[in-house]
């Protein structure tokens, strides 16, 4: 048991460490000057441009650009931001909150509608409730985000605000800002919800309609179960397991926002950050919010695994 | 729940406040990078920094012609070299203390010594040789040479007795209760959300006409264009044509097309090298003729490009300055006529006969195929690429239209690999920089160096007119000047300046009644050279500062709605399951 958990944590260990190689080489591929894009539309002449070159390091060879880099990871510092001129801890740290409200709370709500629905539509396989719910969940995960967050925007009219987390006018006490922010993260919510909560509803569905003949569910009914306890405690719990590999993938995502979402509604979130970085390009943002997102999948996925061991015994025998 | 939900009511219905505060809310597009005046380089931040921190002088609001900043009057000595301002009495600080003579040269001296200081703004004291304040009320300014723009030195200036227990410059973000001394004060930043600024009651100038001032940011201008429909916003600017002609006819939204400051350009690889003559990339060698660059402009339709492509919202190319400059505007003395038949008769002269293809080849046996590099970023550059490429098709010249990433074209463009490029840039009232950027010593020093030219352009009578302007401190001689040079590089032809943008904004008028322009008339609310159109905006009689956009109460009660009501459904089912497992 113990030498399994090592095992993971050491993979997951390698796992950053490659994230971080490949981050910093992989970005230096990007065309464009790192300093050409912190002096943009800026009276700079030449020698200024030098200067700030060798001030970070870009005239220096790669390898020790990268062994620097690495060594600053290591004392927990990554560096700082071309653009912005503040350290990219404090970049991701200001964007990091926003992002885990909106796509946390809508991740939390897809994955139990998702569920409920893919779990109901299995049990009653085929019926109209089956049909419709499927067929709506495919809508909604064929629709690309930004325009289905456009068209909320525009059929709700005035009754929810067209973008931001809260009014600047709103008064400073946490009720009026808490409602504010609620209030704001209606339409960006719904818009996540309905694009992903169609895979949970899937991968439940067929989950639990491979278990649907299985002996052991004949066994309870014929213990004198009822049809509800049948399907709760037998055999969701065994549908569980690919679900909850998928969930944790996608709670691993969650820090990478939606990009698409928080543009349209102008969330302040970090998804938009890593565009910018990567639209400049700012390099030590870039490779900053690389190491956290990929980071955060990894460990993740390692929680997955620990998880799989609790919900199931036979991984636990393995 | 049912308590939850009570109190969650409770505060939906706020306490009716006597005096809401007026507050005019501004959409900001663009990213704030700093609000450290020392650091802050992009339009949005220097944008608040005008507001916040006055500069050594004005732009006049009428004609932008210098006028009382921090200083109200100047004078020069009889050699051009020194320069001697005066700070009148009565000005403060946001914390009463007096802005005096020793505030100016602390600011200026500080970003002479610390590099960090002069990050953003550095440019202007490069040729200061140094500056004092010899008591409260006089700056004296001593340059190495002969200066044209000192009377335009874009730099804040800050409180010393803040700013001297500052530390590490490069470290100060300035961002909570800053001194300053401005017609706004900064209230609070929530970086990506919002700034908000109250009035500074005690202006010199006078207190601004209501009480708050809110930049909101927005990630695109749709978005902006949509919050200030719903009236969450009361001045939105940086439209596109489709944006603004959406707004047309709308009762409570005034428009305003005015003058911009922005010009797109077509640069043209007349020879890209470095500073030394080495030349570098690869473009085409019959760009190196000036007769194949003169036929390149009167072969591309101006009128045609801004009806179709800027959607009339723009202004015909000429010089590198545009005409809400007047002083310095070009209007060529012989304007290259849009005559594509002159233009093949000019080729066919020049000894570029047609091809079998109909396409033409030079002396070197090689055909006329240029390409064509245009931004992925804007939509201006595909447009106008197809316009182009059928106006140069038609005097026998190929052109491949490529549109790249930002980044990719850059580098493309500062090695001079690209035989056509789309550029543009935004220019000040003092047309120094821009100038400046076509002079040989822009070039790169070095093949894997990158200068700021973009035309790569070297001309020896463009560089004496150029070094001629920057001395001459009498305005008549100098636009002349400058007029001179921008007629030489119009008739050289490095690049084609295809039109002047314009400024597409809108406001609400059920809350703000008017604002003060620049220029006027013809100028622009936002963006200008200085802070006239927040300082001088009125509020409608009507407006009396609302509290909060309708949607909100609506959209708070859908809210607990919603969570009312999927707590009672969950109850509900809760109780329903618990009843069954008793059976």
């Amino acid at each position: 048991m113990l030498r399994h958990v090592a095992g993971k944590l050491g993979g997951a260990v390698a796992g950053v460490a490659a994230v971080v190689v490949l981050g910093f080489f992989l970005f230096r591929m990007i065309p464009g000057d790192p300093t050409v894009t912190m002096t943009r539309g800026r009276q700079v002449d030449e020698a200024q441009i030098a200067e700030l070159r060798a001030l970070h390091g870009y005239d220096r060879p790669i390898v020790e650009q990268f062994g620097k880099y690495v060594g600053g990871l290591l004392r927990g510092d990554m560096g700082t931001s071309l653009f912005y001129r503040r350290t990219v801890a404090e970049l991701i740290g200001e964007r990091v909150g926003p992002t885990l409200l909106l796509v946390g709370t809508s991740t939390l709500i897809a994955v139990t509608l998702g569920l409920w629905l893919g779990i109901r539509g299995a049990w009653r396989r085929d019926s109209l409730f089956d049909r419709t719910s499927t067929g709506v969940a495919l809508l909604g995960w064929a629709m690309p985000a930004f325009w289905l967050g456009m068209l909320l925007s525009m059929v709700t009219g005035d009754l929810f605000p067209s973008g931001g987390m809260r009014f600047s006018s709103t008064p400073p006490g946490f009720w009026p800002q808490a409602l504010d922010v609620a209030h704001h993260m209606v339409l960006p919510s719904l818009t996540l919800i309905a694009v992903v909560y169609a895979q949970y509803q899937l991968v439940m569905r067929s989950s639990l309609l491979e278990e649907m003949n299985a002996d052991y569910l004949t066994t309870a009914r014929a213990k004198g179960l009822r049809d509800d306890q049948v399907r709760r405690r037998h055999a969701v719990p065994n549908a569980l397991l690919p679900t909850v590999t998928l969930v944790f993938l996608h709670i691993g995502l969650v820090v990478t926002g939606a990009i698409t979402v928080e543009t349209v509604y102008s969330w302040p979130g970090l998804g938009l950050l890593t565009y910018e970085a990567l639209a400049g390009p700012d390099l030590p943002l870039l490779q900053g919010t690389f190491v956290v997102l990929a980071g955060s999948v990894i460990v993740m996925n390692v929680l997955a695994d620990l998880l799989y061991q609790v919900l199931d015994p036979r991984v636990r025998a393995s | 729940m049912v308590g939850a939900a009570a109190l969650v009511v409770v505060p939906l219905a706020p306490p009716v406040q006597a005096q809401q505060p007026v507050t005019l809310r501004v959409a900001i597009v663009q990213q704030i990078d700093s609000l450290n005046p020392f650091l802050a380089a992009y339009q949005a931040s220097t944008e608040v920094g005008r507001l916040m921190y006055d500069y050594l002088t004005a732009y006049d609001a009428k004609d932008q012609r210098p006028v009382e900043g921090v200083a109200k009057s100047w004078e020069k000595s009889a050699d051009n070299l020194t320069w001697t301002f005066t700070v009148p009495d009565g000005k403060k600080w946001s914390d009463g203390q007096p802005v005096t003579a020793r505030d100016v040269a602390f600011t200026y001296n500080l970003m002479m010594t610390d590099p960090d200081a002069a990050t953003a703004n550095g440019s202007f004291v490069a040729g200061f040789e140094s500056v004092v304040a010899p008591d409260d009320r006089t700056v004296v300014i001593k340059t190495t040479a002969p200066r044209a723009s000192m009377l335009a030195l874009d730099v804040p200036i800050v409180p010393e007795h803040v700013w001297k227990g500052v530390g590490k410059i490069a470290d100060f973000k300035n961002d909570t209760a800053p001194v300053s001394s401005g017609p706004f004060v900064l209230s609070e930043y929530r970086a990506n959300e919002f700034i908000k600024m109250k009035a500074n009651k005690d202006y010199w100038r006078g207190a601004p006409k209501y009480d708050e001032l809110h930049f909101v940011y927005y990630k695109t201008v749709d978005a902006a264009v949509q919050a200030l429909g719903k009236g969450e916003l009361d001045l939105v600017n940086r439209m596109g044509p489709a944006q603004f002609d959406s707004l047309k006819g709308k009762s409570d939204i005034t428009l305003n097309k005015a003058q911009g400051r922005r010009f797109n350009e077509l640069v043209l690889n007349s020879g890209a090298a470095t500073k030394t003559g080495e030349p570098i990339g690869d473009g085409h060698p019959a760009l190196k003729d000036v007769k194949v660059r003169q036929a390149v402009a009167k072969a591309i339709d101006l009128d045609a490009i801004i009806a179709r492509v800027n959607g009339g919202y723009a202004e015909r190319g000429t010089g590198l300055i545009p005409p809400v400059f007047p002083d310095y505007h070009l209007t060529p003395a012989k304007a290259w006529p849009f005559d594509p038949a002159a233009a093949n008769t000019d080729l066919d002269q020049a000894g570029y006969p047609r091809g079998s293809d109909g396409t033409r080849v030079g002396p070197d046996g090689r055909p006329l195929k240029f390409r064509l590099l245009g931004h992925a970023s804007r939509a201006y550059d595909e447009q106008a690429g197809e316009y182009v490429k059928s106006s140069l098709a038609e005097i026998g010249i190929a052109v491949d239209v490529q549109i790249v990433a930002d980044t990719l074209l850059d580098e493309y463009s500062v090695a001079g690999k690209f035989d056509l490029v789309f550029s543009g840039w935004g220019t000040n009232p003092d047309p120094d920089f821009i100038l400046s950027l076509h002079t040989c010593g822009a070039r790169p020093a070095s093949p894997s160096a990158s200068g700021t030219t973009d035309t790569f352009f070297c001309d020896p009578t463009y560089d004496e007119l150029y070094a001629k302007q920057g001395a001459e401190l009498d305005q008549a001689k100098r636009s002349e000047l400058v007029k001179q040079m921008q007629q030489r590089f119009y008739d050289q032809v490095p690049a084609v300046v295809l039109g002047y943008d314009s400024a597409l904004e809108a406001h609400r008028n059920d809350t703000f009644a008017s604002f003060t322009i620049q220029p006027d008339p013809g100028g622009v609310i936002m963006a200008q050279n200085g802070a006239w159109g927040y300082y001088g905006a009125v509020p409608a009689a009507a407006a009396s500062g609302s509290s909060g956009p309708s949607g909100l109460l609506i959209g708070g009660i859908v809210v607990v709605v919603l969570l009312v009501g999927g707590g009672v459904w969950l109850l509900a089912k809760r109780r329903g399951a618990t009843a069954g497992d008793r059976e």
